[in-house]
C-alpha cells in the first residue's frame, strides 16, 4: 500500500498490508463539517495508542478549517460516546457531528 | 339473471353504505351537541376536550367517536386504549411551523394529543411551500400559525389548538411553555435552540429536538429522564461561520419533512408512555446516502451550566439571558446587513442602472457560489465566487484588460455584485487591498437589483 507522507491513505485502499505500530481510523464527517472538508470521510493511520484527541489532531493538520468547529460538536466513536483520552483500535470508525441549526 | 344479481347486490351494499354513514353523521351530531352543551355550561373555560363528550358505557373516557377515529391505535396491542387516553390528555407545544412544525403538526393533530400549541410569528412564502407542507398557497401573505391551525382543525376537529402568534423570546416562553407537558424545538436557528432547551430545563419538560439543512437531518430527545440537555452536548455555541440557514444553505423539501415526522412519533411515544424515547442518543439522517445512522451521546453533564449540580440557572436567569449575543446570532430571521465598506465604495442598485445606461466601460465582478450563479444573473456579469476570488483574482484583471484594450480607456470601473450585498463588500475589501481601489459593490446586491430596477428580476 502507498501511504501519503502525511499518514492518510485514500479510503478504497483500506484492509491491506498493514504497516507495523499502525491503526487505521476511519474519521467520518456530517454537516458542517462536510463543507468544510470537502469530504464525507477520511482514512488515516495513526500510532498504536493513540487518542481520539490524537486523531482529531491529525486531521486538523489535513483540514485547518476544521479547527473553527471543534469546540461546538459531538464526537462518537463507533457509534458510542467517547471522550478526547479514549484510546482508539485498529478499524474505529470517529465520527465528527456539528450540530445542525436549520428547519 | 346474473345482471340482476349484480344490481341488486349493487343496491344491498350501496344501502349498507349510506346506513353506515347515516350512523356515523348521527354520532357526530350527537357529539357535537354534547359539546355544545359542554360549552354553554358555565364553570367551563370554551375548551372543547375530546374526552368530555364520552358517554359513561364504557370502561374508559373514550367516546364513540374517538373509538372509531383512532381504532388503528387502538387495535396496537402496545400502544391501545391506555396510549390513545394518554395522548389525549396530553399538551404538546410545537415552536416553529416550518419545514419540520408542519408534518409534525399533521401527524401530531391527525393522532389525536389533547391540546397541541404553535409558535411562530412569521408569514407564508411561496419559497416555503415546497417543505412546508402544512400551508396552502391560499394562505401566501398570512400569518403561518393561522394557516396551520386551520389545516389541523381541518383534519381533527375534537384536538384543542393553541394559536401563539408571536416570536418566542424569554419575556414569554416561561409563560408559553408552562401550558404545555412536551416541547418540540423546530425552529430554524442556533439562538432559539439554546433559548428553547434552556426554558426547557428551568421547567422541566422533555424537549423533542429536530434540524434538518441541504440533505442532512439530526434528532434528539433532551431534558428527559435525567438525561442530557442541548448545553451538556453544546456547552459553546458554534461559530457564527458555521451557523447557515436553509434560506442561505438550500434544503431538499422532504428532508426537514422526515425529521418533523419523526419529532411527531418521539412526542407521541413520550406522551403515550410507550416505547424508548431517543434520550441520549442522535439520530443522524443522511438523504444522498439514504442511511440513519443512531450514535450515542453523552449523558448530562454535572459541570452543565443550565442542568448541572451546581447551577443557579433558574427562571430569573433565563429571563435575564442574551440568547443573541451568546450565540452572535440574531433571532429574528432578517438576514445579516454587513456595512464593511466607506459609502463613497458603494452604489445603489439605481446608481448601477444609470452607469449601464450610459455606456460607462466596466467589469461586474458577481462573487456568489456557481450554483447560485446558474439560478440567475445579470447579463454580462463574470462570475468569481468569493470563496476562490483569492485565487482567480486574475480573471478580473484579465477582463479589465480587455475592456481597456477594446474601450481605448485606462479608466474601466470594478463593480462586485453578490445575492443580499454582504459577501460582495468582503471582495470589493479584498479587490481594494489587492490594488483595486475604486473597486464599488452594489447595495443589496440582486435582491436591491429586483426590488430598486427589475421587479421582473427573480429571486430566490
Ligand atoms: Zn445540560
Amino acid at each position: 500500500m502507498k501511504e501519503q507522507e502525511d499518514g492518510f491513505v485514500s479510503a478504497d485502499k483500506h484492509g491491506e498490508d498493514k504497516v507495523e505500530q499502525l491503526v487505521q481510523i476511519k474519521t467520518l464527517f456530517f454537516a458542517r463539517a462536510r463543507d468544510l472538508t470537502g469530504t464525507n470521510d477520511v482514512l488515516l493511520e495513526i500510532p498504536l495508542g493513540s487518542t481520539t484527541k490524537d486523531c482529531l489532531d491529525k486531521i486538523i493538520g489535513k483540514f485547518p478549517r476544521l479547527e473553527e468547529i471543534l469546540g461546538c460538536v459531538v464526537l462518537a466513536l463507533n457509534e458510542d460516546y467517547t471522550t478526547d483520552s479514549t484510546i482508539v483500535k485498529d478499524g474505529d470508525e470517529l465520527a465528527i457531528i456539528p450540530p445542525i441549526s436549520g428547519g | 339473471m346474473a345482471s340482476t344479481t349484480d344490481e341488486s347486490s349493487r343496491i344491498l351494499h350501496e344501502i349498507e353504505t349510506l346506513k353506515s354513514a347515516k350512523f356515523d353523521l348521527e354520532r357526530r351530531i350527537s357529539a357535537l351537541e354534547s359539546q355544545l352543551h359542554n360549552l354553554n355550561q358555565p364553570h367551563n373555560n370554551g375548551v372543547s376536550n375530546a374526552s368530555s363528550t364520552s358517554p359513561s358505557t364504557f370502561p374508559h373516557a373514550l367516546s364513540p367517536d374517538m373509538i372509531y377515529r383512532y381504532s388503528r391505535h387502538l387495535l396496537l396491542p402496545s400502544f391501545g386504549v391506555q396510549g390513545q387516553l394518554r395522548l389525549s390528555k396530553s399538551s404538546i407545544l410545537v415552536v416553529g411551523a416550518g419545514g419540520l412544525g408542519s408534518p409534525a403538526l399533521l401527524y401530531l393533530a391527525a393522532s389525536g394529543v389533547g391540546r397541541l400549541g404553535i409558535v411562530d410569528h412569521d408569514v407564508v412564502e411561496l419559497n416555503n411551500m415546497h417543505r412546508q407542507i402544512i400551508h396552502t398557497e391560499a394562505y401566501i401573505g398570512q400569518s403561518k400559525v393561522e394557516s396551520a391551525a386551520a389545516t389541523c382543525r381541518s383534519i381533527n376537529s375534537t384536538v384543542q389548538i393553541v394559536e401563539h402568534k408571536e416570536a418566542l423570546r424569554t419575556s414569554n416562553a416561561l409563560e408559553i411553555f408552562s401550558k404545555y407537558d412536551i416541547i418540540v424545538d423546530a425552529t430554524d436557528n442556533a439562538p432559539s435552540r439554546y433559548m428553547i432547551s434552556d426554558c426547557c430545563v428551568v421547567m422541566g419538560k422533555p424537549l423533542v429536538s429536530g434540524a434538518a439543512l441541504g440533505l442532512e437531518g439530526q434528532l434528539t430527545v433532551y431534558n428527559y429522564n435525567g438525561g442530557p440537555c442541548y448545553r451538556c452536548l453544546f456547552p459553546t455555541p458554534p461559530p457564527t461561520t458555521a451557523c447557515q440557514r436553509c434560506a442561505d444553505s438550500g434544503v431538499l423539501g422532504v428532508v426537514p419533512g422526515i425529521i418533523g415526522c419523526l419529532q411527531a412519533l418521539e412526542a407521541i411515544k413520550i406522551a403515550s408512555a410507550v416505547g424508548d424515547p431517543l434520550s441520549g442518543r442522535m439520530l443522524l439522517f443522511d438523504a444522498l446516502a439514504a442511511r440513519i445512522r443512531i450514535v450515542k451521546i453523552r449523558g448530562r453533564s454535572v459541570q452543565c451550566e443550565v442542568c448541572g449540580e451546581n447551577s443557579e440557572f433558574k427562571a430569573a436567569q433565563f429571563q435575564e439571558f442574551d440568547y443573541e449575543k451568546f450565540t452572535q446570532t440574531p433571532l429574528s430571521t432578517s438576514p445579516l446587513k454587513l456595512k464593511l465598506l466607506e459609502p463613497n465604495s458603494r452604489i445603489s442598485a439605481k446608481e448601477y442602472r444609470d452607469r449601464l445606461r450610459s455606456g460607462e466601460p466596466h467589469v461586474l465582478v458577481d462573487v456568489r457560489p456557481e450554483h447560485h450563479f446558474k439560478i440567475v444573473s445579470l447579463p454580462n456579469s463574470l462570475n468569481v465566487p468569493l470563496a476562490s476570488l483569492e485565487g482567480r483574482v486574475e480573471e478580473v484583471v484579465w477582463a479589465l484588460k480587455e475592456k481597456e484594450e477594446n474601450k481605448q480607456n485606462d479608466d474601466v470601473k470594478v463593480y462586485v455584485v453578490c445575492r443580499r450585498g454582504n459577501d460582495s463588500q468582503r471582495a470589493v475589501k479584498y479587490l481594494q487591498e489587492k490594488g483595486y481601489p475604486s473597486a464599488k459593490d452594489i447595495i443589496g446586491g440582486l435582491e436591491g437589483w429586483a426590488q430598486e430596477v427589475d421587479p421582473t428580476f427573480p429571486s430566490y
